[in-house]
């Protein structure tokens, strides 16, 4: 199921959380909202799922086709998951699973026998089982993101709304969730929009990445296309590790550190390359990373392998020649 | 329709959940309050003038805040004491030291009257009789000194107490009746105050070379003044009301050990009810005095108790 | 060898506090128990089955539990009123509720006693309404009774006038336990009820109100627990007749003032032993609560 965003304006008072926001999640896409906090990426998800609406007027949002803006949140049939989870503590992982279909109406409410197995199946989805009768604090954090993840799935959502999902984990645990996430979403084939403010996050598990900014959308692309062709500074600058680079007529350029070549001064050629001083010395894992003073005493931050670093034998100190490759996207 | 987010209720429920919150509490609060200025009222300004001008009202006065003034400071000093040794270090028995402080809290202000009774009531452990013996040397001791001058007012009035050593159904009986019951709050206020302050900018201070006074004065005392300023309040307005305690231990002398609360009641008892409600003006008004204060310390501390953020 | 501390003042605090507290507070309890203890098992258990004491006792706990309930279903409507809403006043509410924390027990009992005397300002509606219900209805029993007790003395020197004037000391217990951890419930919670599509009444009912228990029964002891021991709002109101209107606390100053000390330090201990009780409970229900709030 697609969904459509039109128009949508977000005020507080005097401050504009979104301004004219229009975007399409294509069905079964896997789409990141990306920015900084504060950007109205997380009003803007929150608005999706109809926890808070749009200002009045023109602003619309569509599952399908349908129109929706009006639906309140329980009836809207999204799966929300949120950032601190907000599971229910005083019930079992079971009861908070089954919590969606047991607040149903008499009528449509499954018997008890099916929401039992459609708990049981959802606990070998999200790899709980044999966990249906602890409480949420008995989990871990990575265990409790999966508990949400059922729950919002027990009700057979059309969406799968996600805030900031790894947000509350430690970096391993990060990891290989985000990875399973990757896998389980393939496999369900769900819609799914969620909210990061971690470009790496983003770039690795979306298949559309929604950069936002003070407000308003940036960028959408696929992630490859957006890391090598960011449209503006902010975006070049939020996507990872640049350079920024002046030049005497007061324009700049951006280069990413793996852009850059190093070699010998010997080998310097005045025409394309530049002459530098390495000042500081990063060596410790897979890629190095050299700070080096340019001839006009802007620094650079380079990155290098190992295996050329040690080649090469650099030290502190020494004089280097440096070539910005051809494929860097200058710009700007 | 106007669209309301999920984790509000229907305008018809708010309102109706806020009037009858607002109807319980102005017919159990707000009136009672009412109803004291207005029976203090009934009979004019003049007798509400006439009833606080009086001689054994005013002594009653003068009675409740001299014990105020003596047992506030002292729990007030107990109490930055004991906050200090709860918050600052972990040692062992420290939560049963917690349950102790709490204690007056959980017993009835007749028992907090009655145990002073039972060690210095005439059946008691050190009945005024055996004190007088204890105490008689001294007592001759200070009567000599009290001929010279100077203190000499102060010595003769100490001979005289020394020579008949009254505890209960005197003031010294009121005294501790009153430190008794207002012995946690100040603690109260503080311990979880300090909790939640940690105690870096002690540490920090002490890297820093300072010492304990110091510390205490320059580092933890900024930290908790309003705290500190409102348990004193608390405690100094229970001081002032406490009735049951004071009671058990007062003897009921007119003119001499009854407080303002207890003066209070002897009017209602004597059906002078307009007399009775002039005194208890002035208790209300140190009620509403108390609550303002404590809606202003909130605000100035930046600490809301509660309310949207 | 001692342990070494940081910070100084240690051995300052632990002994001004330590003492202080032996003094005024350990020492003078002490001296209740063993006055009471002396007097051997069976006559202090005597002295504590006489049926005044059973009817006070009765009295007293019965009204406290009754007070306290009531204190608890006030508090929950106007913590969430207070807590929730933003309305014209809701600063002086808030600031109001701790009124009977700071009213002098004295003040309140003898303005509660006016207000519901049967001429008070709520006592005369309580009375005629009593009064009607009498000529109309002419309820037989028990019910009887007590329409002709309403009937006759509006609200006061009666059961319901304890009861009338333990509510109004228990409310802010209940209020001021509920409201740090109702304001800390977080829209998280509701807002994922509400997207797995529970209406209002439902999130009320399976997931707020089980999250505010802990908090409630709290309140309640707190209530329940200065009541138990409440004086001086009560004696006013309650008209102090033995067996029918006397309570536990008035029972002792009354047998204080018979100079009979044995007796009462006897219910004193026994309330002492109630007390220490309670006192542990509330502090296990504590724990409890700061637990469940991390």
């Amino acid at each position: 199921m697609s969904i459509s965003i039109k128009s949508i304006n977000k005020t507080f008072g005097n401050y504009a959380a979104l301004e004219n926001i229009s975007l399409e999640v294509p069905n079964g896409s896997l789409t990141a909202l990306l920015g900084p906090s504060g950007s109205g990426k997380t009003t803007l998800l929150r608005i999706v799922a109809g926890l808070e609406f749009s200002d009045p007027g023109e602003g619309r949002i569509l599952f399908h086709g349908e129109d929706v803006s009006e639906t309140p949140a329980g009836k809207r049939g999204v799966g929300f998951v949120f950032q601190h989870y907000a599971l229910f503590r005083h019930m079992t992982i079971a009861e908070n699973i089954a919590f969606g279909l047991s607040v149903l109406p008499r009528s449509l409410r499954p018997a008890k026998a099916e929401i039992h197995a459609r708990i049981s199946e959802l606990l070998k989805l999200v790899k709980l089982e044999g966990l249906d009768k602890r409480r949420p604090h008995e989990l871990s954090g990575g265990q409790r993101q999966r508990v949400a993840l059922a729950r919002a799935l027990a009700i057979q959502p059309k969406v799968l709304l996600l805030d900031e999902p790894f947000g509350a984990l430690d970096a391993q645990v990060r990891k290989s969730l985000r990875r399973w996430l990757r896998v389980f979403h393939d496999e369900i084939g769900l819609t799914t929009l969620f909210v990061t403010h971690d470009q790496e996050e983003a770039l690795e598990l979306a298949d559309q990445v929604v950069v936002m900014r003070n407000a308003r959308i940036e960028q959408v692309g696929k992630p490859q296309e957006i890391y090598d062709h960011p449209r503006s500074p902010f975006v070049y600058e939020f996507l990872g590790n640049v350079n920024k680079l002046s030049a005497s007529n007061g324009s700049h350029r951006y280069i990413r550190p793996h852009e850059i070549e190093i070699a010998f001064a010997a080998e310097y050629n005045p025409e394309t390359d530049r002459l530098a001083k390495i000042d500081h010395l990063f060596s410790a894992g897979p890629v190095a990373t050299l700070s080096v003073r340019l001839d006009d005493g802007q620094f650079l931050e380079v990155e290098i392998s190992r295996k050329q670093l040690d080649e090469l034998a650099l030290d502190p100190g020494d004089e280097v020649s440096i070539r910005i490759m051809d494929s860097s996207k200058s710009g700007v | 329709m106007a669209l309301r987010p999920s984790t509000t209720e229907s305008p018809l429920v708010r309102r109706i959940l806020i009037s009858t919150a607002l109807l319980v509490l102005s017919l159990f609060l707000l009136l009672p309050l009412t109803a004291v200025f207005a029976e203090a009222l009934r009979r004019g300004w003049e007798v509400f003038l006439a009833s606080l001008h009086d001689e054994v009202a005013l002594s009653a006065i003068h009675l409740t805040l001299m014990a105020a003034a003596i047992s506030v400071p002292l729990n007030t000093l107990f109490g930055v004491s004991a906050a200090w040794l709860i918050t600052k270090y972990r040692f062992k028995g420290r939560a049963f030291l917690l349950s102790l402080i709490d204690l007056p809290f959980a017993v009835s202000p007749v028992i907090a009257g009655l145990v002073w009774v039972m060690i210095f009531g005439s059946k008691g452990w050190l009945p005024p009789t055996a004190m007088a013996e204890a105490l008689a040397p001294a007592a001759r001791l200070i009567a000599s000194l009290a001929e010279y001058d100077g203190f000499g007012w102060l010595l003769a009035d100490l001979a005289a107490w020394l020579a008949d050593p009254k505890i209960v159904f005197a003031f010294p009986g009121i005294v501790i009746a009153t430190v008794f019951v207002t012995f946690p709050f100040v603690a109260r206020e503080l311990i979880p105050l300090m909790e939640s302050q940690g105690s870096d900018q002690e540490e920090a201070a002490v890297t820093l070379g300072a010492r304990g006074w110091q510390i205490f004065l320059r580092v933890t005392l900024p930290n908790i003044k309003w705290g500190l300023f409102y348990g004193v309040l608390l405690c100094n307005a229970r001081a002032m009301g406490e009735f049951g305690a004071v009671s058990v231990v007062s003897g009921h002398i007119r003119g001499e050990t009854n407080t303002l609360p207890l003066h209070i009641e002897v009017l209602y008892n004597e059906y002078q009810f307009s007399a009775a409600f002039a005194c208890a003006t002035l208790l209300a008004f140190l009620a509403i005095v108390t609550l303002g204060m404590k809606s202003l310390v909130e605000h100035l501390s930046g600490h809301q108790s509660s309310g949207h953020k | 060898m001692a342990k070494r501390r940081v910070i100084p003042g240690f051995g300052l605090s632990m002994g001004f506090s330590i003492t202080y507290l032996s003094l005024i507070i350990l020492i003078p309890l002490a001296a209740l128990f063993i006055k009471a203890a002396g007097l051997g098992w069976a006559e202090w258990w005597n002295l504590l089955t006489t049926p005044r004491v059973i009817a006070a006792t009765k009295l007293t706990f019965g009204a406290s539990a009754a007070a306290a309930s009531v204190s608890m279903v006030m508090g929950l409507l106007v913590t969430w009123v207070l807590v929730r809403y933003d309305f014209p006043g809701r600063r002086l509410l808030d600031a109001m509720v701790d009124l009977p924390f700071a009213l002098p027990t004295a003040v309140a009992g003898i303005t509660l006693t006016q207000i519901y005397a049967p001429n008070g300002w709520i006592g005369q509606y309580i009375s005629q309404c009593a009064s009607w219900i009498q000529t109309n209805y002419q309820p037989g029993g028990w019910l009887g009774g007590q329409v002709e007790d309403l009937a006759a003395k509006g609200a006061a020197y009666s059961p319901i006038g304890v009861f009338i004037a333990l509510t109004f000391i228990g409310f802010p217990f209940v209020v001021r336990t509920l409201q740090p951890v109702m304001e800390d419930l977080g829209a998280e919670i509701e807002e994922a009820a509400a997207t797995l599509g529970a209406n209002r009444w439902i999130v009320f009912r399976r997931v707020i109100l089980p999250l505010l228990v802990p908090a409630l029964i709290t309140g309640f002891t707190l209530a329940f627990a200065r009541a138990i021991g409440e004086y001086g709002s009560v004696i006013f109101i309650s008209g102090n007749l033995p067996m029918k209107t006397e309570i536990l606390p008035l029972l002792i100053v009354a047998q204080l003032e018979q100079f009979k000390y044995e007796a009462a330090a006897v219910i004193a201990s026994a309330m002492l032993l109630v007390s220490f009780a309670l006192l542990f409970l509330i502090n296990l229900l504590q724990r409890r609560l700061d637990w469940q709030h991390r």
